[in-house]
């Protein structure tokens, strides 16, 4: 058992922050009084920076060397993160893409969509997003509804709508997940497809949360035209396809899941910065519980990588740790905001924004109760809830849940 | 960065399972409840197997292993609710072999299994009190660490004290702990059979554990030249090694519950596959799987990263106290109404978690000082 790097970790460590000390003043500043305000001018400073970090290596470490990544593991993933934040720069803007879109289309793509989208997707050049999660199809990935017809000379037309979508307002392209044949049980009619956000047809409008910010999108599809080369994966191998994105995205998590700022040094600090809670019994009990949990995430992050290099998958029980952190930080959050009393939910306040957005992550990537049945199913091995879905067509299946209620 | 187990550590793992499982500790935890039979003696085993030297330097005949080899055997007691010496015994070994005024002879006895010592915990300054503070026998006020005085040239020290709830004491040959001079910590060992010395054994709620409350009046002690990290080092080690004790009894307990979950039916369908059950399964799951990630934290940074290592084991200790209160509750409920009677093992853990919660300064300490940790890196930044 060893935290430290091995020699070549420490020499590529020493790359990349050498390279981050000569070009940090470059990066835009999104933080303090000089922050950038207006978000186009965020969106393109932003982008311009991911170019630089993908023309250092910094971008797609783990991609394939001809796919323009530098084909190192993990590890050095996580090295690069960890630099990035010690240099207090941001990371590339299309974190969607390049950590769970493109190797999504590395691993299924046909060659000439890898050769078209991979490059323009790791410089930021063309930002993607997601186009998975529906208003009726969350949790239940599988039951999506948004309709792609096949036309006689071989295109396709596409009619539905997507939530929960992330950089939509300014992506290029998503990665839609489509039902295609709705005669079969409904994990085999699915497709998926690229679409050019661009295409007429396309709607996408911001979705304001408990904050009051519009950090995702609804988007709209109203008989969209798509060419034939738009497939990923095959007609009708949509859920296998769709299941590589999920994978990636928790190893996304794996070794980011504390980018998200929940973490037990920051909650400490604002405990500690009030002198009487800093000593009270009940406040300390709170912060030592919470701490302690978001502490293990850290390590389970760890042991995470440690799998990921010996070519081992992590596996749903990743999921867990979501649970802790999300839990841990609206805990935290209930505590500092008990502490500081009604200013912590000033405008400005960065508490007020936490604790606006935590109820909303803790279905984001599936809802808790859903996390627990598969852990629970998957991990522990016990046996699954009675489903009504199981080989019934899905054109069926409507009239089937009516029947049951 | 590595946090997988060596292949040395997956044999020293294996290796304790199945010496401990030549035993009957399960029914022996009953049967010993009842006063039917005492416990089998696990000590010749843990000498065979090489135990209570894991922390001694192999200078002085020990194995000079680390922490974390050490909660590798603790979690393998805890699984089988064996009562191995250790917890008391290793804390103990880790003072003397810091300190350059150990005798020699005794450290090799005590490598050996042929002297067993017991730690005496006393809790250290935190970020809210200088005090060396001690379980209390009763209630909630934690008195102060033991008092040493010295005669005129300094050549005899004698330690006065009462300490209470200390694991392993009865039996111990020689008592290892901290002990104020003139205020100031210092490292002592006292024999058990000096004058001054009584050590009175506690019928624990969990037989499997063996308590002492002991007694110094004036006890001649050899003071060790241990420093004030080494002696606080012991109590965050105790931590470790406690929880990673009680994360074995959670594996067994999580197994058990798993097993009847999936045979156990009810209204047509396995137990196991209604929510109510699988989601509490799976919480259980969730703080073992916190609290294993800890146990790495607390073994790696106790020579990765000693400035952590007060921190890493508090919060290994935190997590995996609420872990174990966790799984003997659901244990029961999982069971349905056997599960709180006697026929059933249930009962066993239940007992176990309950006595843990309130040793070695209790989970709810273990819990205040991550808080009071975190509170003074925060200061210090």
């Amino acid at each position: 058992m060893d935290l430290d790097d091995t020699p070549e970790q420490a020499a590529y460590r020493a790359q990349v922050r050498s390279w981050l000390t000569e070009h940090k003043s470059q990066a835009p500043v999104l933080t303090g009084p000089d922050a950038l305000k207006d978000e186009d001018e965020i969106v393109t400073a932003r982008r311009a920076w991911q170019g630089k970090l993908a023309e250092a290596g910094l971008a797609g470490v783990t991609w394939p060397k001809e796919y323009g990544g530098q084909g190192l593991g993990p590890i050095e993933q996580l090295i690069c993160n960890q630099e990035i934040g010690q240099a207090k720069v941001p990371g590339i803007l299309d974190a969607i893409g390049v950590g769970m879109l493109g190797p999504t289309l590395i691993a299924h793509g046909a060659e000439e969509q890898k050769a078209r989208y991979l490059g323009p997707m790791l410089h930021g050049d063309e930002v993607w997003c997601q186009l998975f999660s529906e208003p009726a199809a969350g949790s239940d990935l599988a039951a999506v509804q948004a309709r792609a017809r096949l036309q006689d000379d071989g295109s396709w037309r596409l009619s539905g709508q997507k939530v929960w979508t992330t950089n939509a307002q300014f992506a290029s392209y998503g990665l839609l997940l489509a039902r295609t044949d709705s005669d079969v049980p409904k994990h085999k009619g699915m497709t998926m497809f690229i679409v050019p956000m661009d295409a007429a047809g396309v709607t996408v409008r911001g979705l304001r949360q408990i904050s009051g910010e519009a950090e995702f999108n609804e988007v709209f599809f109203d008989d969209v035209a798509l060419d034939s080369d738009a497939v990923v994966g095959g007609v009708g191998n949509g859920w296998g396809t769709a299941l590589t994105t999920l994978m990636f995205e928790r190893v996304t998590i794996g070794l980011g899941g504390e980018g998200l700022g929940y973490n037990s040094t920051r909650f400490a600090q604002a405990i500690a910065e009030d002198e009487h809670a800093r000593r009270d019994p009940e406040v300390r009990h709170q912060l030592g519980e919470i701490a302690s949990e978001l502490l293990a995430v850290r390590f389970t992050g760890y042991r995470t990588l440690t799998a990921l290099q010996k070519g081992q998958i992590p596996g749903p029980e990743a999921g867990l740790a979501k649970v802790t952190i999300v839990n841990g930080a609206i805990k935290a959050g209930d505590l500092i905001t008990d502490v500081i009393g009604p200013d912590a939910l000033a405008q400005d306040s960065e508490w007020a924004y936490m604790i606006s957005f935590l109820p909303g992550l803790k279905s984001a990537g599936g809802t808790e109760e859903i996390l627990r049945n598969t852990i629970g199913e998957r991990v522990l091995g016990l046996p699954p809830e009675p489903r009504l879905d199981k080989g019934i067509p899905f054109s069926e299946l409507r009239s089937k849940e009516t029947a049951a209620a | 960065m590595n946090l997988a187990l060596s292949d040395e550590q997956v044999f020293l793992r294996e290796a304790a399972r199945g010496a401990l499982s030549r035993f009957k500790t399960i029914e022996a935890a009953r049967e010993a409840l009842d006063g039917n039979a005492p416990l089998p003696d696990l000590w010749p085993t843990a000498c065979e197997a090489g135990w209570p030297g894991l922390l001694i330097d192999e200078s002085t005949g020990g194995a000079g292993l680390d922490a974390f080899d050490a909660m590798l055997v603790l979690g393998e007691c805890g699984r089988v609710l064996a009562g191995v010496a250790l917890l008391g015994h290793l804390p103990a070994t880790a003072i003397l072999n810091d300190s350059t005024g150990a005798p020699k002879d005794l450290l090799e006895q005590l490598a050996t299994g042929a002297k067993r010592a017991a730690y005496l915990p006393a809790s250290p300054p935190s970020d809210v009190s200088q005090e060396w503070t001690l379980d209390p026998a009763h209630g909630l006020a934690r008195p102060s660490a033991p008092t040493a005085v010295q005669d005129g040239d300094g050549n005899q020290t004698r330690v006065s004290g009462r300490l209470s709830f200390v694991p392993d004491a009865p039996g111990a040959a020689v008592l290892v702990g901290v002990a104020l001079l003139d205020g100031k910590p210092t490292g002592v060992a006292i024999d058990d059979d000096a004058p001054g010395v009584s050590v009175e054994a506690v019928q624990g709620y969990d037989a499997t554990r063996s308590l002492g409350h002991i007694t110094l009046e004036d006890a001649p002690a050899t003071v060790l030249d241990s420093s004030p990290e080494s002696l606080a080092g012991a109590w965050h080690l105790a931590q470790a090694l406690i929880a990673a004790e009680s994360l074995g009894s959670v594996e067994t307990a999580l197994d058990a519950s798993v097993a009847y979950a999936k045979e156990r039916h009810t209204f047509g369908r396995a137990i196991g596959s209604y929510q109510a059950v699988k989601h509490s399964l799976t919480e259980v799951l969730r703080q073992l799987e916190n609290g294993r990630s800890l146990l790495y934290y607390a073994g790696w940074s106790r020579t990765g990263k000693p400035e952590e290592f007060p921190l890493a084991a508090s919060a290994a200790r935190s997590v995996a106290g609420r872990a174990l209160d966790q799984a003997a509750r659901t244990m029961i409920s999982v069971h349905g109404g056997i599960g709180a009677t006697w026929e059933h093992d249930a009962p066993l853990y239940f007992r176990r978690a309950q006595l843990t919660r309130r040793l070695l300064g209790g989970t709810a300490g273990a819990t205040d000082r991550v808080a009071g940790e975190l509170i003074a890196q925060a200061s210090a930044a």
